[in-house]
């Protein structure tokens, strides 16, 4: 793991526009609203949220499918927003994806070998037989087999349908792999596999994952650090065992609290609790303030008019939350003292 | 893939055995007499009974079945009841030219249909894709034999850019040929065309949303390798099953039209068969329609089976 980012986002804005029936005019959807975000090579970062919270759509313009409205996404010192959708092909080799639903992933019309050896056809120019054998290698690594070849997606299960789009990722070594719930479509008895799986060949290549998904324990699990969004904003980011063991945005805490404990006592108490926070219904996008306002049970009069910024959190990482901010004042009081 | 071949031969025997019991049966669920179409209201009681009895008539249904078959099989269909030509000769001089009429309308229905659906498929809701389904309703509604005379009136009348009626042999002179055939295809394939066009904007359209193709195209594949190789082959597999039904509508179209050109195809000999009740001729014609209709149903499923793996017998 080296300390030079191989990924790094700054400021992203990712804008659909929904056009009116005429194809005229129509209103603007912002999915991602100003994310910043840094992968170090060989590191995992979990990017963690509710559906429609754009997780997908940043991972999408990663990938160079959706286009950036704005900001800028550095990949090994290029800029990729500037090149919209047409990245450079060595810059693609180096980006590789897993998505969510492995019945969809997998073109079924290919048997395994063309599924596994189609980026090595595009950005190498290895023959027939050295794709061939590469494709054995890479199946092994997946711990699929060399008769699996000639065989097309429908004959296989929905775990072994991810081990192919895995080892299809893996063919090219890229750098950094986006994982778009690369789980969640699957059994909870072959989930762990696949993790394992994953995580057994990010430490034997060095690659960097960017894992999404909306289990924040499967997330803290395989992570190093752990990203959370919210309508489009990242709320907190820090390091993994940090954000899962004391979470700083009340957003965050929410999510943690969502996931079920196994001690029903417990999970009565904090149930309780949960009545007692106000409006949780309300899920409109704020237009002004922070996103969360309207959720939060700790709101305050200043989330009504301000965006919160970053603010630093104990024990590493930020937070978007102004709770955090009294800290910030302080020290920035003290200076203007000490300057005095 | 041979397997696949195989297994649909193998279907095609009894199929074909019900269709020829069919179509011989005419002879027997006409409410008309053979014999009395023949000589009509002339001909004494006994020169009907001889008739009768060299047409083999008195014989046990079953025996004159075998004894047809038999005959249909070394390809002898008989003679026309009217002018004793034989129904081989007489179909087999019609067939090639309803089978270009069907073929260059096909190749009008696929290339026009798969071109438009794609394109309207590539920006759903634009003003291409706008037009692309309102040239498919219309294309939908029109009737064949009227879009024939509206484009004999332009094409042929005003511009003078076609001849308005008849048919050159490809033998004869390949360059009239297509000049002749090309009025009356447009006719017939613009339905399917507009037919084929709506199943592969739509098969399209759920195919680009697959999450294959988003891993396609983030694998880096070039724009042109991700439609045709990964999209268009997907997309190609219901297109298949209606593409076979409008090749046989086609056949059915062909017969209309060459009434509104004047061509002599099998639709001119049919419908003169249909009027004198010549069983024999239509006997044949109906074989060889079937036999069509057959062989587009097996190219189908082999080009089915070829397209989907799923379809393949393991």
């Amino acid at each position: 793991m080296s300390d030079s980012p191989l990924l790094q986002i700054a400021d992203l804005w990712v804008t659909y526009r929904q056009r009116s029936l005429l194809g005229l005019g129509g209103t603007s959807f912002h999915a991602v609203k100003g994310a910043n975000l840094t992968i170090r090579s060989g590191e995992t970062l979990g990017l963690v949220g509710e559906s429609g919270s754009g997780k997908s759509s940043l991972a999408n313009t990663v990938l160079g499918l959706v286009p950036a409205s704005s900001g800028c996404i550095k990949f090994d010192n290029v800029d990729l927003a500037s090149l919209g959708s047409r990245y450079p092909l060595p810059v693609r080799k180096q980006i590789q994806a897993v998505f969510q639903d492995p019945y969809s992933s997998l073109n079924p019309s290919m048997t395994v070998e063309d599924i596994v050896t189609e980026p090595l056809r595009v950005h190498t120019r290895m023959s027939k037989v050295e794709r061939r054998a590469r494709a054995i290698e890479l199946l092994r690594l997946v711990s699929l087999q060399e008769e699996h070849l000639n065989r097309h997606p429908h004959q296989f299960s929905g775990g072994q349908r991810q081990r192919i789009a895995i080892a299809s990722a893996l063919a090219l070594q890229p750098k950094l792999i986006v994982l778009d719930e690369p789980v969640s479509a699957l059994d909870v008895s072959t989930r762990n596999q696949i993790i394992n799986l994953l995580y057994e060949r990010r430490d034997q290549f060095g690659i960097a994952y960017l894992l999404i998904a909306h289990d924040l324990a499967l997330v803290h699990h395989i992570s190093d650090r752990i990203a959370v969004m919210y309508l489009g904003h990242i709320v907190e980011e820090g390091p993994s065992d940090r954000v899962y063991k004391s979470p700083a945005h009340p957003y965050t805490r929410a999510l943690l609290d969502a996931v079920p404990l196994l001690d029903p006592a417990r999970q009565r108490a904090r149930r309780a609790q949960r009545k007692l926070s106000p409006a949780q219904e309300t899920q409109r996008v704020a237009e002004t303030g922070c996103p969360y306002k309207n959720r939060c049970p700790l709101v305050m009069p200043r989330c009504q008019t301000e965006t919160p910024p970053a603010y630093p959190v104990d024990g590493g990482g930020v937070a978007n939350c102004f709770l955090y901010a009294s800290d910030q004042v302080r020290q920035s009081e003290q200076r203007e003292r000490k300057a005095l | 893939m041979f397997r696949l071949i195989f297994q649909r031969l193998l279907a095609l025997v009894p199929l074909l055995f019900i269709v020829s019991v069919l179509t011989f049966s005419f002879t027997s669920l006409l409410p008309s007499d053979p014999v009395d179409l023949i000589l009509g209201d002339t001909g004494t009681d006994e020169q009907h009974e001889m008739l009768r009895e060299r047409m083999g008539l008195n014989e046990p249904i079953y025996l004159r079945y075998l004894q047809w078959l038999g005959r249909a099989v070394q390809g002898d269909l008989g003679n026309s009841f009217f002018n004793s030509v034989s129904v081989m000769d007489a179909v087999m001089q019609r067939l090639p030219v309803t089978l270009s009429l069907t073929a260059i309308s096909a190749l009008i229905a696929i290339v026009v249909g798969i071109s438009a659906g794609v394109v309207a498929a590539l920006r759903p809701r634009s003003w291409v894709d706008r037009l692309a389904t309102l040239g498919a309703t219309f294309g939908q509604a029109i009737p064949n034999f009227w879009f024939g005379l509206i484009l004999v009136a332009i094409f042929a009348v005003n511009l003078r850019w076609f001849p308005a009626t008849g048919f050159t042999p490809i033998t004869n002179a390949p360059w009239e040929w297509l000049r002749s055939s090309i009025l009356p295809s447009i006719a017939l394939g613009t339905a399917s065309s507009a037919a084929i066009a709506r199943q592969v904007r739509s098969a399209m359209v759920g195919v680009l949303q697959q999450d294959y193709i988003r891993a396609a195209r983030a694998q880096g594949l070039s724009a042109r390798r991700v439609l045709f190789k990964h999209a268009l082959t997907n997309a190609m597999v219901p297109v298949v099953a209606v593409l076979s039904f409008q090749i046989t509508v086609l056949l059915g179209g062909a017969l209309i039209v060459e009434q509104v050109f004047a061509i002599n195809g099998l639709g001119t000999l049919a419908i003169a068969a249909v009027r004198q009740q010549d069983i024999p001729m239509l006997q044949g014609l109906v074989l060889v329609m079937v036999g069509l209709v057959v062989i587009v149903q097996l190219a189908t499923d082999i080009i089915y089976g070829l397209l989907n793996p799923k379809a393949r017998p393991t």
